[in-house]
């Protein structure tokens, strides 16, 4: 299944997606419908969670058009794993990087990114990802030539990662069998791409997105739209036919039943995810098949507790 | 008087102001202070039963006061008492 597996990969950018799908009996379990409960492992990635998808095939698209050339340094705002990722494949491919982070961020996820040569500024960790988006937008208007700013946020090669891996080959591993997908929604981008690529290849999918149920929430990576700058990337109509709000203490439990019940150290993120899907099952029945993201691990998470205050800017 | 530094979702409730200055002795007594000035604004930092929210951390002149005396932690003329939620917005 994994590339890793069965293939002699010739770089670390060919280890990125056919990510393993695992069925979640546990939560079925309590469900108790006879609906079908899926996650997609995308934690399995190299980098560690399902950013690489999108940082990928931002930088091969902007390599192949001419945006990104020799001499720029990739920069974009983060809260750590689209960093990574950009850290990872730059590594690979001889991009410098510079990263914009709220200075709240995990330590682990601060010392990885360091570990691979990225060089990070920090924003106000009172302002959450929306004020690293305004950092490097300004640090970008200053000097626009020395950049290359791929802003997940607004760049169609992010949901394209998804339209072209995630959608296809969530498809081929459920037989076609999909009924629902759910995800929680950041830069919208794994939403958009995999709904769209379901809306225009299994029609019959419902797309639900998932968001935190309040502006001050514990769903680390996740936006909550009517409090958020927007993501220019984020146009639901005709692909998003649902949403549901998601309570932080939700997800968090959910979190804690997957590492006990299955298994399975993962994020907040994914413990919504996968809480969102839990209600889906509740309110479907047999032959419901119904799939989730697992966005990254658990461990990416250890010790938010202390940053280093002179290093705010 | 402490300087409390309140995170962007919670600004709706202090009309836009980023910083509150507030009296008290500890920091629950600051809290207390900040929800007189600025009502409901505790119920959101805390949970029913009084204790800080899971995936919210406070700093007093930045340290965690999950590990100092909690909201029992003295705070002193001039500190600064951070309210930092976890990280929201697309990695």
């Amino acid at each position: 299944m994994n590339t890793a597996i069965d293939v002699a990969a010739p770089s670390v950018l060919e280890l990125v997606g056919n990510t393993p799908l695992i069925r979640l009996r546990s939560v079925e379990a309590r469900a108790g419908t006879g609906a079908e409960v899926w996650a997609k492992c995308e934690f399995a990635n190299p980098g560690g969670s399902v950013k690489d998808r999108a940082a990928r095939q931002m930088i091969l698209d902007a390599m192949a058009d001419g945006r990104l050339t020799a001499g720029k340094t990739l920069i974009d705002s983060t809260s750590g794993n689209t960093g990574v990722a950009y850290s990872m494949i730059g590594a690979a491919l001889g991009v410098p990087v510079t990263l914009v982070m709220p200075a709240n961020v995990s330590a682990p996820r601060k010392n990885i990114t360091r570990a691979y040569g990225t060089e990070v500024i920090y924003s106000s960790e009172l302002e959450g990802s929306d004020g690293a988006i305004r950092m490097v937008r300004e640090i970008v208007a200053k000097d626009p030539d020395r950049w290359f700013f791929p802003d997940q946020y607004g760049n169609a090669s992010n949901p394209r990662a998804h339209y072209r891996g995630t959608g296809p080959e969530i498809a081929r591993q459920t037989g076609g069998r999909i009924t629902h997908f759910v995800t929680g929604i950041g830069t919208t981008g794994t939403l958009m791409g995999t709904g769209r690529y379901f809306k225009d290849h299994h029609p019959q999918v419902r797309v639900v997105a998932m968001q935190p149920d309040d502006a001050l929430h514990g769903l680390e990576g996740l936006k909550h739209l009517p409090s958020s700058i927007v993501p220019a990337i984020w146009r639901p109509d005709g692909i998003v036919d649902d949403t549901i709000w998601m309570p932080t203490d939700e997800g968090w439990e959910m979190s804690e039943d997957l590492v006990r019940h299955e298994g399975l150290f993962v994020g907040h993120s994914s413990g919504g995810n996968v809480a969102a899907a839990l209600r889906l099952a509740r309110g479907a029945g047999p032959g419901a098949v119904i799939v989730t993201i697992l966005c990254d691990r658990g461990d990416r998470y250890f010790a938010p507790l202390a940053w280093n205050r002179p290093t705010v800017y | 008087m402490a300087n409390v530094r309140i995170p962007t979702p919670l600004r709706k409730l202090t009309e836009g102001k980023e910083e509150v200055t507030c009296a008290g002795a500890t920091v629950r007594a600051v809290l207390d202070d900040l929800d007189r000035q600025h009502p409901g604004i505790k119920a959101r930092i805390c949970d029913d039963s009084g204790a800080v929210r899971k995936f919210i951390n406070l700093f007093a002149n930045d340290e965690d006061i999950r590990f100092l005396q909690n909201l029992d932690t003295p705070v002193a003329d001039r500190d600064e008492l951070s309210i930092v939620p976890a990280i929201a917005g697309g990695r």
